[in-house]
């Protein structure tokens, strides 16, 4: 069979899928925690507690702060030490909360109870929604976009597929994996879930060919709910990226600054479909996630079930120490993530991973001239002509940037990738971009 | 320990290829080349192409750190690749100082005065070929015969090449058509262009590593096969049971494709040449209408102009079209507006 695919572009970087067969394993409850209060894209959320305060597990600590926004809740029990900075990848101390951890109280209305619930029917749409924004979930994968936005589709528009993203299309990576596998069935209730959240009959489950364990437990599942497809996607990088998903899929293209909805596709991570079932069966906020600690020196690449707050510093110590040649720790995948600046930051809700790169492969190679040689007008998934941006936007001719279409760039990374030059492409479309969508901004006020 | 992490912006991950190595693969697919041309052309051809490479590579070395004063990149590899394909373009039994003063114009003239590896617009190898060929039209155009005079140098027997007897009208070469020699290698021509089989597989190496892609060479050669076939079949009489009479009369010689294909560097150039990163278009609809584009020019200099072998002018032509090329056909765009 051929498996589909997006169309334009794309990279095919090894997969390096170290931690695959290992199992989910739990992470113990650390002294303290640190909870950021800005978790999502979107306004940070409004901190209602103050030092001294009590906190159960699962009890609301920062309030959304308007519809793009979402609720933080206390992942441990104990006593709020510090409302203040906290640290962070970037180094730089974000507001939030500090919780010393005392015993493990939980929240009573959270039902901690493993039977699966599969009565979806108990909950209209809106109710669905409703306890959604109240669990304060946002996308999973790395994204962060709060996940009722999304779920909340607009009057005028028409939801015609849910399409789940298990691609998982970043090397090393193996969280959502691994959610798929050992979450199966409350994935696929909170596909359901989702599915009336959003009223559609259909439902996509896209996951990349090299996890055929996955897409066997997942298809062979699926016969049980009704409206649920499998598809298995072939291999290629930004198939993660939600218009190339929806390409791969339903083969639409969203046209260029639009959304998913206007194309009929509503787009939701694996890990957060199972999110959104614990929220809605079992009353249970967003206070833990699975994060993938790897890399290549790792000693045993592992994938924790982590509280939210709890030091990435103690998932590393946990999956074997910082390796000795430790040359750059990435809070996400190698193509998108972000370089941290120390390994005290804590797992946010948007953490997929921790990847830990050797010395050698820490640094970006000397840049030498643009030999004009395409690769990465080949590579660029939106179909772009890097080289010629970059230099546009390096010469600040933000007039070419824009009729070359630069704000169409998702910042996959395809582009530098791919370029034998070793070119920074991207850093310039980066700026490029940010330039010119202010320009544009402003010209319509 | 915090102190010691790097950062910097994503990605953090890179494809293996660099500059160097392809440059290195290109030279790697033009061994089989190179073997069949020692094998034809014997000392001849060493003595060339060493001379080429050395003063290639001297000139850019002295060039960009005396003139431009920088540090030199001669472990890119880009100009002893200028240097191999030159020497390529050659007779093998040319004067050395022949070929210094090609790579003096090749690096110092073609690359290095509009910017060095990049910027130029011309392929550099292709400028110095053409460049020796008007200075120097008697040296450029005695080829010394295969396999005979490998032990000669400079005083090598020399005889026709398949494209330029043609061109003198002289057909006999058709007539007792050897097409096994044009082949493996053994006919009469420039250094590199005369084994189809070696640069065949040369080409085959090279978009099997992903150096080109297949865009320019297949439509350069089935360009020129298309249209020497039209051509070929009219002049003999009929092409799908009508004669056309355009055609006809336009190919007045009824010259076999396979010598157009085979003969007069059309590999070489299709293969090696044309497909040079820097001169050639960036998206695939560019790359194919600069294929189309050296094929036409190269049958209408073939069949109608002054010099036997089009090969090199057409991509010459042709690169000074890319600029336009890249500018009207861009790539594909990921949701692009479907009414403009
Ligand atoms: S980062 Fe932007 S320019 Fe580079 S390949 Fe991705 S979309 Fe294209
Ligand atoms: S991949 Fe790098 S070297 Fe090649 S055209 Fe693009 S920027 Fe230039």
């Amino acid at each position: 069979m051929k498996l589909s695919t997006f169309k334009i572009g794309g990279v095919h970087p090894s997969g390096s899928k170290l931690s695959a067969d290992q199992p989910i394993k739990v992470m113990p409850i650390p002294d303290t925690v640190y909870i950021p209060a800005a978790q999502h894209i979107g306004k940070p959320a409004d901190i209602i507690v103050q030092k001294g305060d009590k906190v159960k597990v699962g009890q609301l600590i920062a309030k959304s702060s308007g519809f793009v926004s979402a609720n933080i809740h206390s992942s441990v029990s104990g006593t709020v030490t510090a409302v203040g900075p906290v640290p962070d990848p970037s180094g730089i101390a974000k507001m939030g909360v500090t919780i010393k951890v005392e015993g493990d109280e939980w929240m009573e209305d959270i039902d901690r109870s493993e039977t699966l619930d599969t009565n979806v029917d108990r909950f209209s749409d809106k109710e669905i929604i409703d306890r959604v924004t109240a669990a304060g979930i946002v996308g999973m994968g790395g994204a962060t976009f709060p996940a009722h936005v999304k779920f909340t589709v607009p009057l005028e528009k028409k939801a015609e597929a849910l399409l789940i993203n298990g691609v998982e299309c970043e090397p090393y990576l193996t969280a959502d994996h691994r959610v798929m596998l050992e979450k199966s069935e409350q994935l696929m209730v909170g596909v359901k879930l989702i599915m009336k959240a959003v009223k559609t009959e259909k439902a996509f489950i896209g996951i990349e060919a090299n996890k055929p364990d996955a897409i066997e437990k997942l298809t062979e599942l699926s016969h049980k709910y009704a409206g649920i497809k499998v598809v298995p996607l072939a291999l290629k990088y930004p198939q993660g990226s939600e218009k190339h998903l929806i390409k791969a899929i339903m083969n639409k293209e969203v046209p260029s600054g639009k959304l998913p909805i206007d194309v009929g596709a509503v787009v939701s991570n694996a890990g957060t479909a199972v999110a959104v079932y614990e929220a809605v069966m079992k009353n249970k906020p967003l206070i833990e996630r699975v994060v993938t600690v790897t890399g290549n020196s790792v000693k045993n690449p592992s994938n924790f079930l982590a509280r939210i707050g709890t030091p990435v510093r103690l998932l590393i110590e946990a999956a074997g120490g910082l390796p000795e040649d430790t040359g750059k720790v990435i809070s996400g995948g190698p193509m998108m993530g972000k370089a941290a600046t120390n390994t005290d930051f804590p797992v946010a809700k948007g953490t997929s991973g921790v990847l830990i790169m050797p010395e050698e492969l820490a640094h970006r190679r000397e840049p030498e001239p643009c030999i004009r040689c395409g690769k990465c007008v080949d590579a660029c998934p939106m179909g772009l002509e890097p080289y010629l941006l970059s230099v546009y936007s390096r010469k600040k001719m933000w007039d070419e940037c824009e009729e070359h279409y630069i704000y169409d760039c998702i910042e996959c990374g395809c582009c530098v990738y791919s370029c034998p030059a070793a070119r920074p492409l991207l850093d310039y479309m980066r700026l490029g971009k940010s330039t010119v969508m202010g320009i544009i901004r402003s010209r319509k006020k | 320990m915090s102190n010691l992490l790097t950062i910097s912006p994503s990605p953090h991950f890179k494809d293996k290829p660099t500059t160097k190595s392809l440059m290195f693969g290109v030279l790697t697919a033009l061994i089989p080349t190179f073997l069949v041309s020692l094998y034809s052309f014997g000392i001849g051809a060493l003595v060339t192409t060493l001379v080429s490479v050395g003063s290639c590579v001297l000139f850019e070395w002295l060039i960009t750190k005396y003139m431009l004063k920088q540090q030199p990149h001669i472990a890119d590899g880009s100009a002893i690749l200028t240097g191999v394909l030159l020497a390529f373009n050659l007779p093998s039994n040319i004067s050395p100082f022949i070929v210094m003063f090609g790579a003096l114009i090749a690096i110092g003239i073609a690359k290095m005065c509009f910017g060095g590896l990049g910027c130029n617009l011309f392929n550099p190898a292709l400028v110095a070929r053409v460049f020796l060929l008007i200075s120097f039209p008697v040296q450029m155009t005695s080829w010394p015969k295969p396999i005979e005079s490998r032990l000669n140098y400079l005083d090598a027997v020399t005889g026709a090449t398949p494209m330029a007897a043609i061109k003198a009208g002289d057909l006999s070469i058709c007539e007792n058509a050897n097409f096994l020699d044009m082949f493996v290698g053994t006919i009469g021509g420039s250094l590199g262009e005369v084994s189809a089989i070696a640069l065949i597989l040369g080409g085959i190496y090279m978009i099997a590593r992903k150096i080109i892609t297949w865009h320019i060479p297949v439509s350069i050669i089935a360009t020129v096969a298309l249209f020497t076939t039209l051509g070929w079949l009219s002049s003999e009489g009929y092409v799908f049971g009508r004669k056309i009479e355009v055609i006809a009369n336009l190919f007045e010689s009824g010259i076999h494709p396979l010598y157009h294909i085979l003969g007069g560097g059309l590999l070489l150039g299709a293969i090696f040449m044309a497909t040079d990163y820097v001169t050639s278009p960036m998206s695939a609809t560019g790359k194919i209408i600069f294929g189309v584009g050296i094929g036409l020019l190269t049958i209408i200099i073939r069949l109608w102009g002054n010099y036997p072998e089009g090969m090199s002018f057409a991509i010459l032509l042709m690169n000074a079209v890319v600029p336009l090329i890249n500018k009207k056909f861009q790539p594909a765009r990921f949701g692009a507006p479907k009414t403009k």
